[in-house]
């Protein structure tokens, strides 16, 4: 009964030749990745037309893997990265792919600008409350009293409730889910991939190897059995309400979604008006590249 | 509303800041990142000013670190792209100035002196920076960088900057300072068909046929952007030709071997140096920047008194023009370098003279200009 | 108080059916497939793929739906479902 089939449908959007990826077997990571190839053979944007942004960390190596044009950048710098590829050629969709420790520590004040911008892009933030590339440092998503590494007695940070963040900074679309609510994350993803402007999903994922270990969380399998008992899905929710606890409620859905004029639409349009006729607006990249 | 040409063929009265400006707009620049800080500002300013006009797309970034990440960015989108900036910030661009030259990205930076450490001398020259220009990221990679002494050279040189990154596909480093860049004097600027900037490397051959980091004979490999369905993988990791991470000492030896080659293979073909009455100069000033036109001051006044003084302009600084320097250090008897910090591409001189004529250093800390007379004294030192 | 009914057209409208392909050596092992597969299709194997876990393998193929959560669920891209024929005997 079990073929051996060659080609897995998504085979034509990963390198298959650096297929297996790095990633902890039960870690969530590769079904972020899963899930985010699927949305964008859904979405129907052309191969050519995206490009992945991935800063440093586990979740950086992402754009090590989708077959599409990918940057593996710098630790924190992606969104800036990113921001200069979309302005570069704002044909290009520009997808981030990155961790909570990349996007929101090191490189937390580019996420607090782009989203005020409503920077023409879509970040996919995987959260696993760690730096597990490391072996396991507390971060600023990590629960207070979990233990890591550096915080060998239990955190005692007060965590950033990241769609709060986001939404708070201007953000048009956030969403937040686990790694078991695969259909409703690949939904999410190819919302904000047609999403105009800053589209942010947070992705709650497992780090056994890490994270689940140093606080006895037991098998990625057994903290997504526990997103399964512990999530609770609040569309529209005010995104204050959306803290995560150790232990607790993992509140999910999509939170915000509005439509305000993106970076490149009030750059054009207010050029337009007050520079008048004499407004030349930036034509893309320049055309002798041979195709 | 503005001047909507993208090359102002004339004659102007401009300062070192709005020439860089212009030469970048004539270098067919069209993506600006940046942050505010003095004394690099104004250029900033006037490209903030002239963008909207000649289709350029100018944004002001949180930060130096994420103004050189755009930078990257749109080079792989594209567009030939630059940043601006002085020490405190060129400090925070080292990180992404590293990933440029790992990712072999074609940009230039600009870095308007000022004296450090640290905050140091906002508004006052220096010239600090040159061995953080050539050592400022982690770990062995080359670098080109400039440095001008005049408005004109402002406007010149930052068009060569662009050529120069488009051909090594590195970032080019601009080295001014605060008083070439606050300093007004007369630019022309050619007639439009006259300039002829260098355009990407573009890869022609085919599809599938392409990798990343498959260098030309000349060391450099061809580029293509994103958007063209080549699915390039682009990391700061350790790589091989197809751009894929491999963490091994092999792969580390030829990726960054060739990182160093392709500029120290290629020096005699990008060192650009400007030689005053060398041929029968016994004494020799190497300077660059404003220091050297301080220097000239000092060398009249020698040449008034009968010493055969010259002048080494140093208009690439990095790559340092070893072979040069050796041939200039066998003919003269000493060679005087003025340049205002505690000792830096002196120390170069040292290491590429290597004891082949006598060296003097005349260092200044920044805030002012040498005095004139100062390098003078070093020069008549140096005959006794 | 019966909160659903039987739809009406029950007897003509028969469920989908999937097949599932599984790249053994892709797997790790983790588990996700056999555990959040709604109709229990698959069960852990007791041999080792070459990188040492067990991957699954269909226990009642004729279970499977094709919903494609496992195809979906799985981070390694080793499983998926495709659309299955109705097998002559109704699967009986």
């Amino acid at each position: 009964m079990i073929e051996q089939i060659e080609h897995h449908p998504l085979d034509e959007l990963l390198r298959v030749d650096r297929i297996p990826h790095i990633w902890c077997s039960t870690c969530g990571l590769g079904i972020v990745l899963n899930s985010f190839l699927t949305a964008v053979r859904e979405s129907g944007i052309s191969r050519q037309d995206i490009a992945v942004v991935s800063g440093i960390g586990c979740t950086g190596r992402a754009a090590g893997y989708v077959n599409l044009d990918s940057f593996h950048t710098t630790h924190g710098r992606a969104l800036p990265f990113a921001t200069g590829l979309k302005l570069g050629n704002p044909k290009l969709k520009v997808v981030v792919i990155s961790g909570d420790g990349d996007l929101v520590a090191i490189g937390g004040n580019h996420l607090i600008h782009s989203a005020r911008r409503n920077m023409d892009l879509t970040v996919i933030c995987v959260n696993n409350f760690n730096y597990a590339m490391t072996g396991g440092q507390f971060g600023p998503t990590t629960p207070p009293g979990a233990k890591l590494t550096t915080a060998p007695f239990g955190s005692y940070e007060h965590p950033f409730n990241l769609p709060f963040l986001v939404d708070s900074c201007g953000a048009t679309y956030v969403a937040r889910w686990t790694v078991l609510h695969v259909r409703q994350m690949t939904d999410a993803f190819r919302e904000a991939l047609e999403h105009p402007g800053f589209s942010f999903v947070e992705v709650i994922s497992p780090c056994p190897t890490v994270y689940g270990r140093r606080n006895q969380l037991g098998s990625g399998l057994d903290i997504v059995k526990y997103y399964r008992e512990k999530s609770v899905v609040r569309n529209d929710i005010d995104t204050r309400e959306c803290e995560i606890e150790l232990g607790g409620t993992i509140v999910v859905g999509r939170f915000v979604r509005k439509r305000k004029p993106t970076y490149l639409e009030k750059m054009n349009e207010y050029l337009r008006q007050s520079v008048g006729e004499a407004f030349v607006p930036y034509s893309g990249p320049v055309d002798d590249a041979g195709d | 509303m503005g001047e909507n040409r993208a090359i102002l063929t004339g004659v102007h009265f401009w300062d070192g800041d709005y020439a860089c400006a212009e030469g970048a707009i004539a270098a067919g620049c069209r993506f600006f990142a940046g942050y505010p800080i003095t004394p690099s500002t104004e250029i900033a300013e006037r490209i903030a000013q002239r963008f909207p006009l000649v289709g350029g797309t100018f944004i002001q970034m949180e930060d130096e670190l994420a103004s050189m990440a755009a930078v990257l960015g749109a080079a792989w989108a594209g567009t030939k792209a630059m940043t601006v900036t002085s020490g405190p910030g060129f400090s925070l661009m080292q990180e992404n100035i590293g990933l440029g030259a790992m990712t072999e990205t074609p940009c230039v930076v600009v870095d308007v002196q000022r004296g450090g450490p640290s905050t140091g001398l906002p508004t006052l020259t220096g010239q600090q920076d040159m061995m953080q220009a050539r050592w400022g990221s982690h770990g062995d990679y080359e670098i080109i960088a400039l440095s001008p002494s005049s408005p004109q050279e402002c406007f010149d040189l930052t068009i060569t900057c662009f050529d120069l990154s488009e051909k090594y596909r590195v970032p080019v480093l601009f080295m001014m300072d605060e008083c070439v860049g606050h300093m007004t004097e007369r630019v022309v600027v050619p007639e439009a068909e006259r300039v002829k900037p260098v355009s990407r490397r573009w890869y022609r051959g085919p599809k599938n046929a392409y990798r990343p980091f498959k260098p030309d004979p000349d060391g450099v490999p061809p580029m293509v952007r994103a958007g063209q369905d080549y699915r390039i993988h682009i990391t700061g990791l350790t790589h091989d030709e197809r751009g894929y991470p491999v963490i091994n000492a092999e792969c580390q030896h030829w990726c960054v071997t060739r990182l160093v080659n392709k500029i120290r293979d290629n020096a005699e073909k990008i060192v650009m140096l400007d030689e005053y009455q060398v041929e029968d100069a016994e004494v020799l000033v190497v300077a660059y920047g404003i220091s050297a036109r301080v220097a000239f001051r000092a060398i009249e006044e020698a040449r008034s008194r009968g010493i055969r003084a010259g002048m080494l302009r140093l208009i690439t600084v990095w790559p340092f023009p070893e072979r040069r320097v050796r041939e200039l250090a066998a003919q003269v008897k000493a060679m005087v370098m003025p340049e205002i910090n505690l000792g830096q591409v002196y120390l170069e001189l040292e290491r590429v003279v290597a004891g082949r004529c006598r060296t003097r250093h005349v260092p200044h800390c920044g805030g002012w200009v040498h005095d004139p007379k100062d390098i003078f004294e070093a020069i008549m030192e140096c005959t006794r | 108080m019966k909160l659903w009914r039987k739809p009406l057209d029950a007897e003509e409208k028969k469920p989908p059916r999937g097949e599932v392909h599984i790249l053994i050596e892709r797997c790790k092992g983790c588990g996700f497939c056999i555990t959040f597969c709604p109709k229990q299709v698959l069960e852990s194997s007791t041999d080792f793929n070459r990188k040492g876990y067990h991957p699954p393998i269909v226990k009642y193929p004729e279970r499977c739906v094709n919903c494609g959560l496992c195809t979906i669920i799985c981070g390694e891209f080793a499983i998926w479902t495709t659309p299955a024929e109705e097998p002559a005997d109704g699967g009986k």
